[in-house]
C-alpha cells in the first residue's frame, strides 16, 4: 500500500500549517507520556507548604499548585494522558464498529440497509448524555467503561459516512468485476470496499478525536467521568473554574493545554483531508 | 455443429416498467466468438450482465453446461463463475485502485485455488503478465500507473487466470485509441486460439466485430433483429437496421468534401432511437425504418430463417432482399490516384 | 492551401506551447505547434490521446485548466488573443469564435429550457430583445434540422436525445454567425447512425455559411468527409499538414499511413489480424528523444532516434515532420 501514500504524504508535508500542527501534537503527546517523570512530584502528593502557589522554578512547581497543594504540571500532563487515551480508545471503537456497520449496510443495500439505517436513526435520536449515564449506572463506574461507552455512541456518524461512500463505490466497475470473478460478499466488503473508504474514514477519525476528548471533558466537568484522584483535563478545568479569580493558572494551564491540543488536531485533520482528497477525486 | 456451451432462452430484463431486454435467445459453442452489435439502448450491456446474473432477469433461462445460471443457488453460481469471466468497458475503472496488479491477478487464484502455494501463485501471475504483453514488474504497480490499453491487458490477464471457458467482453476496446484497439482484439484472438475460450464480444463498432466474430447478432431496443454467420451478415444484411449500421460507417477513401449530402435521404434509418421508454406496437424499429408498412405496425416480427445460420426479424426482408443492396451504393470505389 | 499573406487567416497559431504544472514537474501537452486556418476553410485535426489536439484549441479559447500555461501566439482575424483578458475574450467567445464539445449534455445547463439557453446568447452578445432572440432560436433549430423546433424550445436538455442535443449545440454556436467554429470530437459520444446525420448537418453548414471550421477527431473517417485540409498530430507536435485528398490517398508520414490502415474498413479482405500500432504513444510527462514516433515506427533509423525531424515542406501545400517520409 505504500505506493499509494507517497503522493498524499508529499502534499501533507507541503502544507505548513498541518506540519506545524503535527509537530505540536507530537510535542504535547510526548510531554504527556514522559513529562510526569521529570518532576519530583506525583499526582497525589500534597505539598502543604505551597498551596495554590504561583508557577515558578524555585519550588519546582513549574505550573504551580492547586488548592490542595498538588503539582499542576504533573496533574495536567497526567490528565492529558487520560484524555488522549479516551480519545484514542473511543475513536478506535467507533472506527471499527462504524466502518464495519457502514460497509455492510451500504454494500448489502435493500431491506438490510434500510433496517440498519433505521437503527442508527433511532440511536441518533437518543441524547448521548442519558445513554452514558444509563450505562454508568447499570455497569458501575470504570474508566474502561467510560472509553467504550463514548466510543459506542460515537460510531453513528462514522457508520453513516462509510455507508454513503460504500453506496457510491458499489456502482463502480471494479466491484462488478469482483462479483463476476466469483468473490464472496465478505471478501468484496473486506478487500474491495473497505480499502476504498479509508480516505474519508481517516480524516473523520482525526477530527473525531478532539470531539471525543471534548465530550469526555464535558462529562468529567459534570462529574460523570473520571474520578479522583485521577484527573482528566476536564476535571482539572472544572476545578480551575472555581479558582479563576484567586489562582487563575489552575484553570489556564489545563485549559490552555486542551485548547492547544484540540486546535492542532483539527488543523491536522483538515490537512489530512486536503492531502487525501485530491487523490480520491483523481 | 458443436455442442452448445451456452444456451440462452427467452431472456428478458425489466427496469421498472421499461423493458431493456425482451425475449432474447441464442447459443454459443466452445471456442466460438459471437459478436453482439448494437447502439445505445440496444440492451447489449444489459444482456451481458443478466447472462452472468449480475443484474436480475425477469424471465428466461441461461443454460451453462447443464446448469441454469439464473435459477441455481448462489453457491453453485459462484462455482460456475470460475469458467465465466468478464472484461469491461472502462479498463481503469474495472480495477480496484487500492490493489496492486499482482494482488488483482492473485484474487481469482485465492478464490478458486486456495491451496496453491504462494510461490506457485506468483509464478502463474508472472506467466500470465508476460502472456498478455506486460512486464513481470507490473505486478508491483498500481492500475493508475498504466495506460488504458495496458489496463485492459491487466483485465484480460485477470479474467484468463483460471482459463475460463467463456469470456464476456463488454465493449472492451471502445474507450481505447483506434491504433491500440487492434492490439487488444488480436490478443483476444490469440488467447482464444491457445486456450479454446468462447467469446461473447459486445460492441457498437462493426469493423471490430467483423475481425473477431464467427457469428454476429444485431440488437435493437432490447431485441435481436438479425443473426448470421459473419461473412453472410456483412455481405448480405437482411434487416434494414443492419443495413443502416453498415451504411453509417464513414469511409475515409471517399472524401466528398465539396459535395453536400442531404441528410437522412440515403440511410435506411432516419432519426434516433426514442428517448425514454416509448414502446411502439409492432416492430420496434418501424418509426425509423424507411421500408415500414402497415403490417410492421400491427405485428412484432419473429426471427425467421433467411438461410442456414441466418435469421432476421423483419416482415419485409424478402422484398428488400431483391432490391439493390444499399450498402453497395453507400460504399463507393476509392477515387483513382 | 496555405495562404501567403493574401488574406488574413481566420486563425493563426504560431509556436504554441502548453505545459501543465503537476506534482512531478511540468508536463508538456503541446510542444510547438503552428497552423493557420483560412476564411471558409475546413481544417481537420487528427490525433490520438496525448497528441495535444484538444489542448491547442483550449489554449486558443482561453479554456486551459488552472495549472496550464500557454506561450506563443494565437491570432484570431489578425488580433492576438492568447493571454487576452477575460472580458475581452468573452466578447469574442460564443459570438465570433465558438466551440462545441464531445458531450453536449455537460455543455447545456440542465435546469434551463433549450429556448432560453439559445436566446441568451443573442441577448448577451447582440443585444436582442428576448422575443426576437427566441424567434431567432427557432429559426436556428430549423437550420440544423431539429424536427418540431417550436416544441423543442420549450423542452429541457434531458428530454432530448444525444444527437438532438448536439444539433442544439451546433445551432447555439451559429447564432452570432461566427467566423470560426471549432468542433472537438462532436460525434464521438454518439451512436454511429446518428454520427452520420450530424456530419451531414456540419457538411451543409460548411457549404452555406461563410465560416471557417476546425474539426478535431481521433477518427480519420469522420474528418475525411468534411475537411479541406488535414493536420495530423502526435505527442504534442504537428507531423503532417496537407490537403485532405493528399493525406487520404498519399500519406507522407508513417504515422498517418498506419492510422489510415487502422480506420475501420468494412471492405477489408484481410481479417486474421486487426491492424494496429505496436506499443503506445509517448506519455505526457516523458522526454522526447529524437522523433517521438521512432519507437513505434517501422521505418525508424538511428537518425530518427537522435534527431527530432522538423516540419518541412515536401512539396507545395504539404508539410511533413519526418526524416524518411513516404514518397508516393
Amino acid at each position: 500500500m505504500s505506493g499509494l501514500w507517497r503522493e498524499p504524504g508529499r502534499r501533507l508535508r507541503a502544507n505548513t500549517g498541518a506540519v506545524i500542527a503535527l509537530g505540536i501534537v507530537v510535542i504535547l503527546v510526548s510531554m504527556a507520556l514522559v513529562g510526569p517523570w521529570l518532576s519530583p512530584y506525583d499526582i497525589e502528593a500534597l505539598d502543604w507548604s505551597h498551596v495554590a502557589a504561583w508557577p515558578g522554578m524555585a519550588h519546582a512547581h513549574w505550573f504551580g499548585t492547586d488548592r490542595l497543594g498538588r503539582d499542576l504540571f504533573v496533574r495536567t500532563l497526567d490528565g492529558a494522558r487520560v484524555s488522549l487515551a479516551v480519545g484514542l480508545v473511543a475513536s478506535a471503537v467507533s472506527l471499527s464498529v462504524g466502518v464495519s456497520y457502514g460497509a455492510v449496510a451500504g454494500y448489502l443495500g435493500g431491506r438490510t440497509d434500510r433496517l440498519m439505517m433505521r437503527i442508527i436513526e433511532i440511536l441518533s435520536g437518543l441524547p448521548l448524555i442519558f445513554f452514558v449515564i444509563f450505562l454508568t449506572v447499570i455497569l458501575g463506574r470504570s474508566e474502561t467503561l467510560l472509553f467504550v461507552s463514548i466510543g459506542a455512541v460515537g460510531w453513528l456518524t462514522m457508520a453513516r459516512i462509510v455507508r454513503g461512500r460504500t453506496l457510491s463505490i458499489r456502482q463502480q466497475e471494479f466491484i462488478e468485476a469482483a462479483v463476476a470473478s466469483g468473490a464472496s460478499t465478505a471478501r468484496i466488503i473486506v478487500k474491495h470496499v473497505v480499502p476504498n473508504v479509508l480516505g474519508p474514514v481517516i480524516v473523520y477519525a482525526t477530527l473525531t478525536v478532539p470531539q471525543i476528548i471534548l465530550f469526555e471533558s464535558f462529562l468529567s466537568f459534570l462529574g460523570l467521568g473520571i474520578q479522583e484522584p485521577r484527573a482528566s483535563l476536564g476535571t482539572l478545568i472544572a476545578q480551575g473554574a472555581g479558582e479563576m479569580e484567586a489562582a487563575p493558572w489552575i484553570l489556564l494551564v489545563p485549559g490552555g493545554f486542551l485548547a492547544l491540543l484540540l486546535l492542532s488536531l483539527n488543523i491536522l485533520g483538515d490537512g489530512l483531508r486536503d492531502a487525501l482528497d485530491a487523490k480520491e477525486s483523481g | 455443429m458443436n455442442d452448445s456451451l451456452l444456451e440462452v432462452r427467452d431472456l428478458s430484463v425489466n427496469f421498472g416498467a421499461f423493458s431493456a431486454l425482451t425475449g432474447v435467445s441464442f447459443s454459443l459453442g466452445a471456442g466460438e466468438t459471437l459478436g453482439l452489435v448494437g447502439e445505445s439502448g440496444s440492451g447489449k450491456s444489459t444482456l451481458a450482465r443478466a447472462l452472468l446474473r449480475l443484474i436480475p432477469a425477469a424471465r428466461g433461462t441461461v443454460m451453462w453446461r447443464g446448469v441454469d445460471l439464473l435459477s441455481c443457488d448462489s453457491a453453485t453460481l459462484r462455482r460456475q463463475r470460475r469458467d465465466l469471466q468478464m472484461i469491461f468497458q472502462d479498463p481503469l475503472g474495472s480495477l480496484n485502485p487500492r490493489m496492486t496488479v499482482g494482488e488483482a491477478l492473485a484474487e481469482p487464484l485465492e478464490i478458486f485455488e486456495p491451496g496453491l502455494a504462494a510461490r506457485d501463485r506468483q509464478a502463474r501471475i508472472e506467466e500470465m503478465l508476460e502472456r498478455v504483453g506486460l512486464v513481470r514488474d507490473a505486478a508491483r504497480r498500481y492500475p493508475h500507473e498504466f495506460s488504458g490499453g495496458q489496463c485492459q491487458r491487466i483485465g484480460i490477464a485477470r479474467a484468463m487466470m483460471l482459463r475460463p471457458k467463456l469470456l464476456v467482453c463488454d465493449e472492451p476496446v471502445s474507450s481505447l485509441d483506434v491504433s491500440i484497439q487492434g492490439q487488444i482484439v488480436n490478443l483476444l484472438m490469440d488467447l482464444q486460439q491457445e486456450f479454446g475460450t468462447a467469446i461473447l464480444f459486445i460492441s457498437h463498432n462493426l469493423a471490430v466485430v467483423r475481425h473477431i466474430s464467427h457469428r454476429v447478432l444485431v440488437m435493437y431496443l432490447g431485441r435481436i433483429v438479425e443473426e448470421a454467420a459473419r461473412d453472410a451478415l456483412f455481405a448480405a444484411p437482411a434487416h434494414p437496421y443492419t443495413r443502416a449500421l453498415l451504411e453509417a460507417v464513414p469511409d475515409p477513401t471517399r472524401a466528398p468534401a465539396g459535395i453536400p449530402r442531404v441528410a437522412d435521404d440515403n440511410l435506411a434509418a432516419a432519426g434516433e432511437p426514442p428517448v425514454g421508454s416509448a414502446d411502439p406496437s409492432g416492430c420496434v424499429f418501424r418509426n425509423r425504418c424507411r421500408y415500414a408498412e402497415g403490417i410492421c405496425e400491427r405485428e412484432i416480427p419473429r426471427l425467421e430463417p433467411v438461410s442456414a445460420q441466418h435469421a432476421v426479424a423483419c416482415h419485409r426482408w424478402r422484398a428488400l432482399a431483391t432490391s439493390p443492396d444499399p450498402t453497395q451504393s453507400a460504399v463507393r470505389e476509392p477515387r483513382p490516384a | 492551401m496555405m495562404q501567403h499573406g493574401i488574406s488574413v487567416p481566420t486563425l493563426g497559431v504560431e509556436n504554441l506551447q502548453v505545459t501543465y504544472a503537476v506534482a512531478g514537474g511540468p508536463v508538456s501537452a503541446v510542444r510547438d505547434v503552428s497552423l493557420t486556418v483560412a476564411p471558409r476553410e475546413c481544417l481537420g485535426i487528427v490525433g490520438e490521446s496525448g497528441s495535444g489536439k484538444t489542448q491547442v484549441f483550449m489554449a486558443a479559447m482561453g479554456l486551459l485548466a488552472v495549472n496550464g500555461r500557454a506561450s506563443g501566439s494565437v491570432r484570431f482575424d489578425g488580433r492576438e488573443i492568447l493571454g487576452l483578458a477575460p472580458e475581452a475574450l468573452n466578447r469574442i467567445r460564443g459570438s465570433e469564435l465558438t466551440m462545441i464539445f464531445q458531450d453536449p449534455m455537460s455543455s447545456l445547463t440542465p435546469h434551463l429550457k433549450i429556448g432560453v439557453q439559445l436566446a441568451e446568447v443573442l441577448v448577451t452578445h447582440r443585444g436582442f430583445s428576448w422575443r426576437d432572440a427566441m424567434h431567432a432560436a427557432g429559426l436556428i433549430l430549423e437550420r440544423v434540422r431539429v424536427p418540431e423546433p417550436q416544441r423543442r424550445l420549450q423542452q429541457y436538455p434531458y428530454e432530448l436525445s444525444g444527437g438532438m442535443r448536439q444539433r442544439v449545440m451546433i445551432g447555439m454556436s451559429l447564432l452570432c454567425e461566427p467566423k470560426l467554429l471549432i468542433a472537438d470530437e462532436p460525434t464521438s459520444a454518439l451512436d454511429v447512425t446518428v454520427q452520420s446525420q450530424i456530419m451531414d448537418v456540419l457538411r451543409e453548414l460548411r457549404f452555406e455559411a461563410a465560416m471557417a471550421m476546425i474539426l478535431i477527431s481521433h477518427d480519420l473517417g469522420v474528418v475525411a468527409g468534411l475537411a479541406d485540409r488535414i493536420i495530423v498530430m502526435y505527442a504534442g507536435r504537428v507531423v503532417e499538414d496537407a490537403p485532405a485528398s493528399e493525406v487520404l490517398q498519399r500519406a507522407h508520414h508513417p504515422y498517418t499511413a498506419l492510422l489510415l490502415e487502422c480506420v475501420p474498413n468494412l471492405r477489408d479482405a484481410r481479417l486474421e489480424r486487426m491492424p494496429c500500432l505496436p506499443g503506445q504513444a509517448l506519455g505526457a510527462g516523458m522526454q522526447e528523444l529524437g522523433c517521438a514516433f521512432a519507437p513505434r515506427c517501422p521505418r525508424a533509423t538511428e537518425l530518427c532516434r537522435l534527431e527530432r525531424p522538423p516540419l518541412r515542406a515536401v512539396h507545395q501545400s504539404v508539410q511533413v515532420a519526418c526524416h524518411h517520409p513516404l514518397s508516393p
